[in-house]
């Protein structure tokens, strides 16, 4: 496994995965996983279809919990996240945001509010009366940023969020999710654009059936020698 | 003529003139059901959706149960609302057998299977889909659940259609519980039965008639209420009644 950045070596950790192992039925989705994420980082998650990106991420995230080992969070950090295909409510745009706000506890009419200033953020407060199902695929994963953002999250894990998105869309959508990791967010994402993982990630970790085969900086991800089944892969999606 | 043919003239002249015996009974059935849909609805919406999100131990129990209970025979129901009214019965000191109260009461025990376990079954399906994202926002089960049964409530009109279409059209509690009582508790089916065994056909044939227009015409209205609202959220209207924000208000009372 190439492990330019181990464990020992990632500051302010976040997430530690001590053997982590998530199970579905006979499936072992993520297999034996021990990482550490540190605060601030901008870490991709990259592989196959089926490699277990998006389990590793729900898993972060609290939604799938582990079938062996354990995962410690030692300082609690809020969380948000993003999913490919983001749920929109048969309501407004902004009440789509709202709803977040709401059920973290705050009162309706200032949710509503604090969503509208969410909307601002992603260029989307024109559209806050608009029904949240009538908006483009762009759109809607602008609408599910401010959702994100409106709970002032420390952590924004994102599932392939630009994964059906066009062109344009997906350099709306990346440009904020740069901004967001500037403004000392921590970023945890899947992808299957290697571009968009070298112009926003800052490390690098390649899955393959439920294995980390490799964990590196992206420079080195890049640029150095990976494990075969990583080669291979890269060597793929960039031809 | 026939005899067929002399009982659809004379069914159709009963209608077209709103003979008052017709509409009494025809309005008395309106109102059992009606009421008995309103009851089940109540328990059977939030019953359903909780059990669509819950995941406990012996839930497929509960659901085989449930499923089972769509088959109920509405004269088993009818018996067991009778034994419990009767005045032996644990609920005897109520004085509701044979009352409107009683079939309104039976109608519901009948319908409430039927809303439950359609429901459950949408928003399964709509949390299969979305639940992890409202998880994810920080909703509960509780609240998973109804957020989901407001998302769903255009498919949900179905039900209510599959409801009213239950209790209005059966005959074997109301008649057990209700007795068919003259200008009481006769409601358009025992009618119907009662006028069949006399041989007054045209009646029957009448009131059979118009308990398939009144199904008809609430498909009608369901229909032409959902497609109305879905048109209007495809132009991207939305804001004009603020009910999500009603609803949310005072579903949360915060």
């Amino acid at each position: 496994m190439s492990n330019t950045r181990t464990s020992e070596s990632v500051p302010d950790v976040l997430f530690k995965l001590n053997a982590v192992g998530v199970q579905f039925g006979l499936v072992h989705a993520l297999v034996d996983c021990t990482l550490s994420i540190g605060h601030g980082e901008r870490l991709a998650l990259v592989g196959a279809n089926g490699s277990g990106k998006s389990t590793l991420l729900r898993h972060l995230h609290g939604l799938l919990p582990a079938s062996s080992g354990q995962m410690l969070q030692p300082v609690p950090a809020r969380q948000a996240m993003l999913f490919q295909r983001p749920y929109m409510l048969r309501t407004s745009v902004q009440n789509n945001v709202a709803i977040g706000l709401w059920l973290g506890g705050m009162r309706w009419r200032a949710a509503r509010e604090q969503a509208l200033a969410a909307l601002e953020r992603v260029g989307l407060a024109a559209l806050a009366e608009r029904s949240g199902k009538t908006l483009s695929g762009g759109q809607q994963q602008r609408l599910a940023l401010a959702r994100a953002w409106a709970l002032k999250p420390q952590v924004l894990l994102l599932d392939e969020p630009t994964a059906s998105l066009d062109p344009a869309a997906k350099r709306e959508v990346e440009s904020l999710m740069g901004e967001f990791a500037d403004s000392g967010m921590t970023l945890i994402f899947s992808s299957h654009n290697l571009g968009q993982v070298k112009r926003l990630a800052s490390r690098v970790i390649y899955l393959e059936h439920g294995h980390v085969l490799a964990d590196a900086p992206v420079k080195s991800f890049f640029g150095e020698a990976l494990p075969p089944a990583a080669a291979q892969f890269l060597k793929g999606e960039l031809g | 003529m026939n005899t067929f043919q002399d009982s659809v003239v004379t069914a159709f002249s009963l209608i077209t003139s709103f003979d008052p015996l017709l509409v009494s009974i025809v309005l008395r059935s309106l109102a059992v059901s009606a009421s008995a849909c309103a009851l089940a609805c109540s328990v059977g919406l939030l019953l359903g959706a909780w059990l669509g999100v819950a995941r406990f131990a012996g839930r497929g129990v509960v659901l085989a149960c449930l499923n089972t209970a769509l088959a109920l025979p509405s004269v088993v129901v009818g018996l067991v609302i009778y034994l419990l009214l009767s005045r032996t019965g644990p609920l005897g000191f109520l004085g509701w057998l044979f009352s409107f109260k009683a079939m309104v009461l039976a109608q519901a025990v009948l319908v409430l299977p039927v809303v439950t376990a359609l429901v459950r079954q949408s928003i399964e399906d709509a949390d299969r889909l979305h639940g992890e994202q409202l998880q994810s926002l920080g909703a509960g089960i509780g609240w998973r659940g109804m957020i989901l049964l407001w998302d769903e409530r255009y498919s949900l009109m179905t039900v209510l259609i599959a409801a009213f279409g239950r209790a209005i059209s059966e005959v074997g509690a109301v008649m057990v519980v209700g007795g068919n009582i003259d200008g009481f508790t006769r409601v358009m089916t025992t009618a119907i039965a009662l006028e069949t065994s006399k041989g007054d056909l045209p009646l029957a044939l009448a009131l059979g008639v118009l308990l398939l227009l009144v199904v008809l015409l609430l498909n009608v209205l369901i229909s032409l209420i959902r497609r109305w609202r879905e048109a209007r959220e495809e132009r991207g209207v939305w804001q004009a009644d603020g009910t999500t924000d009603a609803v949310i208000v005072k579903a949360g009372a915060r």
